[in-house]
């Protein structure tokens, strides 16, 4: 007999008897904070990351500021200029020689603070956002929900996806927490917001 | 009689009680004959089951739960001085009455068990009194057990009694939540991770200065008390009860 | 040279020697106060946690209660996004598949994900056998691994290491396979993780193969989740080429959905914090990103008999966030290489016989080491029993051995005491007795010693409660 065809009958013979529960299990509404851009910037500050708010119109200077002098790579399809390195499918090995990244998001979560990359157009391939060690993320004020929940039911579990919730971090050592070890050292989040009197969510 | 009326109170002592810790038996029946009740103490009780249960002999339990169904059933409430032994009755008799295979058995359990209070939930629910008219002039801190704690929830019952004694005078205990150690059969099973524990918690009891420890179970409160009297600590250890019987 | 938990005493033998260790008891006290204190305080924030932990078990228990086709579904989602999935009885099953798939790509290294059940299954090991180098690439793994040392805790596998002997161990050790320390290195945790950083990052840039568990997989969309906090998880899983997931079948969840509680209970419970840092989850092969050759391992290794034992089973539901070990009471003064397994603390008193079985005495020593108190089930974002579970073992361990021709003592000891409170009439004689001999003698012989060695026994009293009913009527 194959192994699957083992285990499965194994499972079977456990289960005799144990009625199955077809029914997806609701999980309680979270937070739902009243300032969402305020709690989000809160909590992504908490991990020792940096967080600011910026007017659209603002944000290559906001993007200028963090990179303070690096060389970004900049994955095709960000919707903010940022002058920098194109990703030609550079190695592992050639992504370790470069400072920096700017990326997009695909939402923000504001009750823990976190930002999830599902590496769709302005955001690159899964290792651009990773070896560097600076990374600066920006994202829409509209992108931003309240909690777990909301981003769950958004995303798209087709896509591949990365939750970033500040620095790389470990608690390895005596249970303390330290920031940086192999992610990126540096997150600088970028929170735009339109900029009065414009129907353009990016201007 | 107070309102609870014509309720039938019994009292089960507990086996530990009966044969090492009579004093505390004496007081819980003084102290509920001051609030106006009367209670019984129905002589063919033995013990809960909990010793054999929490050990893995379950068949030997059976007796044990079956002297406990036949002495207590009848009556509307029974009344322990014990987290550990009213923890036992209302979440493992059903378990040993499973296990004896006996519908009969498992009937009984079925109206013995939610009938069961420790002591704290008995004055505070039942008879909804949190001063019992206590005096005792003595510095105390209390200790939480664990299975009042966290079997059976009785959240600050005991702390809410114990602020109502004139002359107290209650001190934290630091970790007080933590397990003192002692685990029934753990306690000699395991005997050097029980003492490591009980010394711990002998230490945070002397750091409070107190002059009396408090807790709800005589068994933790002989391991801590085994403990502090072995180190010549000069701190007493005291059932709940006796403090609240005390005038 | 790997250290092996292989032919550990049962747990009160390993517990003595490990309570006498003045600076594990030190180390561990003061780890588990921090990580306690975190946990509470994430907890806190959160005022629906206990709809949230009702919710995460429900989840876990609708996977385990229909697993077969759950996980027959999860099959069909993986193959149709191009991963290859394999199936092991056991840890040799899996460790060959492991094996077979390095040597198709002439893999002499692989970079490992911190992962509990290649831990389990000796993976590391096995692929040392074969001249295959596993690297593990989480710090704490590191520093088990560089130290020839045995994990300790779920999370934390080095937490019974304090700073210095951390930076001991990275200063002797990473030369010998590596990019050596730096020269200088300070007990600072900063400039220790920057030597991990250092040391890995040569091996994340030229391994061709990842080996990683998996904390969750969805049936419905074949999506795997790895949670971590350092970046390791994120550099195995996105920079080889190949990429084999070893997943126990109780991982399974079945929406995607459902995912919700379990990202909200995990971190909390976990290292305290709202969120760790990086959550990765991938389906299959993703093109263009990531390796394009997709393995995962479906594992049973005793799951299937944990998940038969109607009582044990809902320790299937464990998410591995170690919440019971930093409570529990018992771990905190042993620590966890006295439990003998991957699997420390409650969850591993409970774990390991299930996964086993019950009948050789280290295994079943582990359902005694504990006082029942109750922590773990509290602190459990998944609500596992853990007390009840344990009684439950108990009474598997003494079923086991109520065939032996000569009775344990304990088990004597047991039927006699059940014989006297079977009838309240021999209390009241055994009462009579001992009430005299307690009287006579302050330290006790036999087994009983354990208590008198370090306690003094209470002051017996003159008569028994029941001899003061007869006397008085309740109103002397």
């Amino acid at each position: 007999m194959s192994a699957r065809e083992e285990i499965l009958g194994r499972v079977r013979r456990a289960l005799d008897g144990v009625t199955a529960d077809p029914t997806p299990v609701p999980a309680p509404s979270g937070a739902r904070p009243e300032d969402l851009i305020g709690h989000f910037v809160e909590r992504v500050t908490d991990y020792r990351a940096t967080a600011i708010v910026v007017a659209a119109d603002q944000v290559p200077a906001a993007i200028e500021t963090a990179l303070a002098g690096r060389t970004p790579i900049v994955p095709a399809g960000l919707a903010w200029p940022v002058g920098g390195i194109s990703d030609t499918g550079q190695s592992a090995a050639e992504l370790d020689a470069v400072e920096a990244v700017v990326t997009g998001a695909a939402l923000g979560i504001a009750e823990t603070g976190t930002l999830v990359l599902d590496h769709g157009p302005g955001q690159g391939r899964r290792a651009l956002s990773l070896v560097p060690d600076v990374h600066i993320c920006v994202v829409r004020a509209d992108q931003v929900v309240a909690d777990v929940s909301d981003a769950i039911a958004l995303l798209d579990p087709d896509r591949p996806q990365t939750w970033i919730s500040g620095p790389s971090a470990t608690s390895d050592i005596e249970l303390d927490r330290v920031e940086g070890v192999h992610g990126p050292r540096q997150l600088h989040v970028i929170v735009v917001v339109p900029c009065p009197e414009s129907d353009n969510p990016l201007l | 009689m107070r309102e609870i009326g014509g309720m039938k109170v019994a009292l089960q002592v507990t086996c530990l009680n009966d044969a090492l810790f009579p004093g505390t038996g004496i007081a819980v029946v003084r102290l509920l004959h001051r609030l106006g009740v009367d209670v019984d103490f129905p002589e063919a009780q033995t013990c809960c089951g909990q010793p054999m249960v929490n050990t893995g002999y379950l068949d030997e339990a059976v007796p044990a739960v079956r002297a406990f169904v036949s002495a207590f059933e009848g009556y509307d409430a029974i009344v322990t001085p014990s987290g550990s032994c009213a923890g036992s009755a209302r979440h493992q008799h059903a378990l040993v009455a499973k296990r004896s295979g006996d519908p009969g058995l498992a009937r009984v359990v079925a109206e013995t068990s939610p009938r069961t209070y420790e002591l704290s939930e008995f004055l505070v629910d039942v008879l909804g009194v949190t001063d019992v008219g206590a005096y005792f002039p003595h510095r105390v801190t209390y200790h939480p057990t664990c299975h009042s704690l966290r079997m059976l929830g009785v959240g600050d019952r005991p702390r809410r009694l114990l602020e109502q004694v004139r002359g107290l005078r209650l001190v934290d205990l630091p970790h007080a939540d933590e397990c003192c150690g002692f685990g029934g059969t753990f306690a000699v099973k395991n005997a050097d991770t029980s003492i490591a524990m009980g010394a711990d918690k002998a230490h945070h009891v002397r750091s409070t200065g107190a002059e009396v420890l408090v807790a709800g179970d005589n068994s933790c409160l002989m391991h801590i008390g085994g403990l502090l009297s072995r180190q010549r600590s000069g701190v007493r250890v005291l059932h709940l009860a006796e403090v609240l019987a005390s005038q | 040279m790997t250290a092996t938990f292989v032919g550990m005493p049962a747990f009160p033998t390993a517990a003595r020697e490990k309570l006498a260790d003045s600076q594990l008891r030190g180390n561990l006290a003061r780890a588990t106060g921090t990580i306690r204190a975190k946990r509470a305080a994430a907890v806190a924030e959160v005022p629906e946690w206990e709809s949230l932990r009702l919710a995460g078990a429900a989840v876990k228990d609708r996977a385990l209660h229909d697993l077969d086709r759950q996980l027959v579904r999860l099959e069909a989602s993986l193959t149709a996004r191009g991963a290859t999935v394999h199936w092991a009885r056991d840890a040799a099953d899996a460790n060959a598949i492991v094996v077979d798939v390095a040597r198709a790509h002439d893999a002499d290294e692989v970079v490992k994900v911190k992962s509990m059940v290649t831990q389990e299954i000796g993976l590391n090991e096995a692929l040392e056998a074969e001249g295959i180098a596993a690297w593990e690439t989480d710090l704490a793994e590191l520093i088990v691994q560089l130290g020839d040392d045995l994990p300790s805790h779920i999370l934390v596998p080095a937490i019974h290491r304090n700073r210095a002997e951390i930076r001991e161990i990275f200063d002797r050790r990473m030369a010998d396979v590596g990019r050596p320390a730096p020269d200088g290195l300070t007990d600072d945790p900063a400039a220790l993780a920057e030597a991990a950083r250092e040391h890995l990052r040569e091996k994340f840039l030229r391994s061709t193969m990842a080996v990683s568990g998996a904390n969750f997989a969805v049936a419905e969309t074949g999506t795997l989740v790895v949670v971590e906090s350092e970046g390791n998880g994120r550099m195995c899983l996105t920079l080889p080429k190949v990429l084999v997931s070893v997943v126990g079948i109780e991982k399974v969840v079945p929406t995607w959905a459902e995912l919700d509680p379990l990202l909200r209970l995990l971190p909390r419970s976990s290292t305290g914090e709202r969120m760790n840092p990086y959550t990765s989850m991938w389906t299959g092969v993703i093109p263009g990103d990531g390796p394009q050759e997709v393995h995962v391992v479906l594992l049973d290794n005793g799951r299937t008999r944990a998940l038969a034992d109607e009582v044990g089973r809902q320790a299937l539901r464990c998410i591995r966030c170690s919440a019971c070990l930093n409570v529990c009471p018992v771990y905190e003064r042993t620590g966890g290489h006295a439990y003998g397994s991957v699997y420390p603390g409650p969850i591993g008193a409970i774990l390991n016989p299930l996964l086993r079985g019950t009948g050789d005495a280290q295994t079943d020593s582990l359902p005694y080491a504990s006082t029942l108190c109750g922590a773990c089930f509290e602190a459990c974002p998944v609500r596992i029993d853990i007390p009840s579970v344990l009684v439950d073992l108990r009474a598997q361990v003494v079923d086991g051995h109520r065939g032996d021709a000569v009775p344990k003592p304990e088990a004597a000891a047991m039927s006699a005491v059940s014989w006297v409170f079977g009838r309240p009439r021999r209390l009241a004689a055994a009462e009579r007795v001992s009430g005299l001999a307690t009287r006579l003698a302050r330290r006790l012989p036999g087994p009983a010693a354990a208590w008198t060695d370090a306690r003094d026994l209470p002051t017996p009293p003159r008569e028994s409660f029941r001899a003061w009913w007869r006397r008085t009527g309740g109103g002397g």
